[in-house]
């Protein structure tokens, strides 16, 4: 065991990464209480800021002055492109619903990892030691580094500031006044406009701060984004969204857990975290400090037309797709065999995606949860077992289900951005074991060597296996989505008192939609896994998820068809990206992502409808 | 026996006495207005009927259940139905579908994953639809259709059970004088016809006095008064909490 010196000296650390994620969670926290705005982004900036403050503090002179002048500087300046980015960007989409603010603030992250990649390059850098802080002192016999005491005021000193802004100036007051009833402020005069604007600039000036402190501790790394911002909406989410006193005792929380975390279960610690949020959320479903979250008047996204049974000339439009798809092989290059078994393997994974976000409203953040459930799961039957492949996807397809059942049992208890968050925390908490357990899952190699049946071994074969089950799932969710089951889940979404007033039970519902998806997603990710003959973490990954996502917004969220159309657009667009323009693919993929919410967030079907259909409006 | 007693029933939140020790009751085919000012406590009583606040002490007893504890969707499986006062309905279906689900909800058959839901209970469906006007109607989606339509398609979703009590939370609110009438005697018809009882809350004073059977006055969270429409008018307490100066200044004259 450790003594008491060392415990208490990881107490102090604790302390001291409490404060960056305190400033980091207090600017999302003050964003998102304001504007109602997911910020995903909001990491970005933080990464922003200790890129920019290691510019500017190198040019700086090498005193203690010249240092924090750097560092305030440079969150000056994360600050006024935030208020860049709010005025041209996000301005557009405070009325959109939220899977629709997640989405475009993913794109920002991408067009910000390849912005501070082309500045400032792919290597990881460590600014020198500040001026003044350079020692560590010696408390009980632990030497600790001076810089990380001071940092552990800097939180107390900012929930103070931050309380002093908020209760004793005019602006504070109607920054509060709008986190309770924004439209209640609009309607007394305030300019709505400016006022988000400057919650934008101190929220991104807290991040940039947070970013620029950290780099005398921690090396600046293009990963520090994704990882920081997972961390700073777990804060939120255990404070409760929008409330500052929230944030910093969830901060102190899963700052002193994490370093704790290090000594007890160094295998386990972001787990931990994620496991802590998952308890607060079930007895305090609001966060610890969280009122209700009023609920949004619903932009003209969500006026949703019905869905309507296919016509005659429609089922005999997709019985000739699906010829023309299985005479493909005949003429097409097997370069294109492999493309297009991806875009089917894809197309059902959005199609799950689809089935929990378009008919039932639930925006599952961590859909990767799933995929990568199946995907093990084929790895591990495949390669530890050494059964054939069938039974692989078969435990892939129970798999996925089984996620579905123990997580849709926790998420369907929360609403909105809530249970977005606990989603995404699942997905994470697997990406990690996915990553630690490394004898069982083999780290960050991942598994390797699934081989397929001899008959199934040519790309050609392996086109019509995935034809074979985009067909037959699509059909099956299609009528799930027409039967009596997919309505009572999509009437969940269109009217909980009224289902509740009907006798229906909506969150068993919703439950089994859960495990409904969960099996489609985890088919996908047997058959992606035996596509490309390995797996790894990444199947767990954000970016998996925001790629399903992405796909069924192509298509078009509303649009019964779209998760095909989104997959086929998505992927083939995707991959020709990453082929020709390796290093701007983030770049571009993040701009299209923008540019697309915000020119046609309907997609690429509701667009078709819209202009050639017959609906009502 | 009476179709609903309500019994003493309390509820308070935090200090505020919201509901103190309420009871009356609604006999078979009545139609029952639950009235008062602002802030009188009707909207928490109606809330304690429907399961979906619980009382803190008293009972609610329906056709002989105690359903007190009962969460909405279980009352509802008892023969209550509801109207709200914003209307719900399922925005993204259409006016068929709407009374379709509720049908495939009170025939136990919201799991079947298999048979389209349109080609079920269809008749049924039009048969409610037409009997509030809304057949020609059916197959418009509900997110298009006019305020007066939605709360018609509301009744019917709630008559789908065939209910022994509908509860209609401000049933004419945000609704024009002509549709507002057109409404209740709307309902009054479907309630006479079918032979069940309402229990409905509402502002409009004239809607009260021309439907209900029986009028009940809470004020401040307490029952002031119960009787027939014109004994409640003549009501000087009523008055008073309605008027609330004239019966002031008469006291205060006395007083002198």
């Amino acid at each position: 065991m450790y003594d008491i010196s060392t415990l208490f000296a990881q107490l102090l650390n604790g302390l001291s990464y409490a404060s960056t994620l305190f400033l980091v969670a207090s600017g999302l926290a003050l964003i998102f209480g304001v504007s109602k705005i997911v910020n995903f982004a909001h990491g970005s900036f933080y990464m922003l800021g200790a890129y920019v403050a290691l510019t500017i503090t190198s040019a700086m002179p090498s005193t203690s002055w010249g240092f924090w002048g750097g560092v305030l500087l440079s969150a000056l300046i994360v600050g006024l492109i935030g208020c860049l980015i709010e005025m041209t960007v996000l301005r557009r989409i405070y009325s959109a619903p939220e899977v629709f603010q997640i989405l475009v603030t993913f794109g920002l992250v991408l067009v910000f990892q390849n912005l501070i990649y082309e500045f400032w390059g792919p290597d990881e850098v460590l600014a020198p030691r500040v001026p003044g802080l350079k020692g560590a002192a010696s408390i009980f016999g632990e030497r600790i580094p001076q810089y990380s005491l001071a940092l552990i005021f800097v939180g107390p000193i900012f929930l103070g500031l931050l309380w002093w802004l908020t209760h004793r100036t005019r602006w504070g007051r109607l920054i509060r006044a709008a986190t309770q009833d924004r439209e209640m402020v609009a309607s007394l005069g305030v300019n709505q406009k400016t006022l988000f604007t400057v919650v934008f600039f101190l929220g991104t000036f807290l991040a940039g701060l947070a970013g620029a402190l950290q780099i005398p501790k921690e090396s600046a790394n293009l990963q520090m984004d994704i990882n920081i911002v997972v961390e700073a909406f777990v804060i939120v989410v255990i404070g409760g969204m929008g409330s500052i006193l929230g944030a910093f005792l969830a901060a102190v929380l899963v700052g002193v857990i994490n370093a704790f975390g290090v000594l007890f279960f160094p295998q386990a610690v972001s787990v931990l975290i994620f496991i802590v949020m998952v308890l607060v959320l079930i007895f305090r479903p609001n966060g610890l400090m969280g009122g209700r979250i009023i609920p949004q008047r619903p932009g003209d996204l969500s006026i949703d037309q019905p869905f309507r049974l296919p016509s005659k000339r429609m089922k005999l439009a997709t019985l000739i797709v699906i010829a023309v798809l299985m005479l493909l092989p005949m003429v097409a290059s097997s370069y294109l065999e492999v493309v297009m078994s991806e875009v089917f393997i894809l197309a059902i994974f959005a199609g799950s995606l689809h089935f929990l976000l378009s008919v039932g409203g639930i925006v599952s953040f961590g859909h990767a949860a799933y995929f990568g459930l199946g995907s093990y799961a084929a790895a591990l039957v495949a390669t530890r077992l050494g059964l054939p492949m069938g039974v692989g996807i078969l435990a892939a397809i129970l798999s996925g289900a089984a996620g579905g059942l123990l997580f849709g049992w926790f998420c369907t208890r929360l609403k909105g951005v809530y249970l977005a968050m606990l989603t995404l925390a699942f997905a994470q908490i697997l990406f990690t074991l996915s990553i630690q357990m490394v004898s069982f899952t083999g780290g960050d190699n991942g598994i390797v060597g699934l081989s397929r049946p001899a008959w199934l071994n040519s790309h050609t074969g392996y086109y019509y296996l995935s034809l074979l089950a985009v067909t037959v799932s699509t059909w099956l969710m299609r009528r799930a989505l027409y039967s009596p089951f997919g309505f009572a889940f999509r009437a969940g979404r269109d009217s909980a008192p009224r289902s509740a007033a009907i006798g229906m039970n909506v969150a068993r519902i919703q439950w089994a939609a859960f495990i409904v998806s969960g099996a489609f997603a985890g088919l996908a990710g047997a058959l992606m896994a035996y596509h490309r003959g390995s797996v790894f973490p990444n199947d767990f990954g954000v970016s998996t998820t925001v790629d399903a996502l992405v796909m069924v917004l192509v298509g078009g969220v509303q649009s019964i068809s779209g998760p095909l159309i989104g997959a086929f657009a998505y992927h083939i667009v995707a991959v020709e990206l990453i082929r020709n323009l390796a290093d701007y693919w983030r770049l571009i993929l993040g701009l299209f992502i923008i540019a697309f919410v915000l020119g046609m967030p309907q997609g690429i079907v509701g667009a078709f409808m819209h202009r050639f259909g017959k609906g009502e409006k | 026996m009476s179709t609903l007693a309500v019994n003493s029933i309390s509820k308070s939140f935090f200090a505020v006495k919201a509901v103190q020790d309420v009871s009356f009751t609604v006999g078979p085919g009545e139609i029952v207005a639950l009235i008062g000012p602002n802030g009188a406590g009707k909207s928490t009583c109606f809330n304690m009927l429907n399961g979906q606040l619980r009382a803190d002490s008293g009972s609610v007893v329906f056709d002989g259940y105690d359903i007190t504890r009962e969460k909405p969707n279980q009352i509802w499986r008892r023969g209550v139905g509801r109207t709200f006062q914003i209307a719900q309905t399922f925005g993204s279906m259409t006016v068929r579908e709407n009374v379709q689900m509720v049908l495939h909800s009170v025939h136990d058959r919201l799991s079947g994953l298999w048979t389209p839901l349109v080609r079920s209970y269809r008749a049924e469906a039009d048969a409610l639809l037409g009997a509030v006007g809304m057949q020609d109607q059916a197959e418009r989606a509900c997110c298009f259709l006019a305020y007066g339509d939605v709360k018609r398609l509301e009744l019917a979703m709630a008559l789908a059970n065939r209910p022994k009590l509908l509860l209609m939370d401000e049933p004419t609110a945000g609704m024009a004088p002509k549709e507002r009438n057109s409404l209740m005697r709307l309902t009054a018809s479907l309630v006479r016809e079918r032979g069940l009882s309402v229990l409905f809350t509402e502002h409009s004073v004239d809607v009260v006095f021309e439907h209900a059977d029986v009028v009940v006055v809470m004020s401040r969270g307490k029952l002031i008064a119960k009787g027939k429409p014109l004994e409640i008018r003549d009501n000087p307490l009523v008055q008073e909490v309605y008027l609330g100066t004239g019966a002031f200044l008469e006291s205060s004259e006395i007083a002198q």
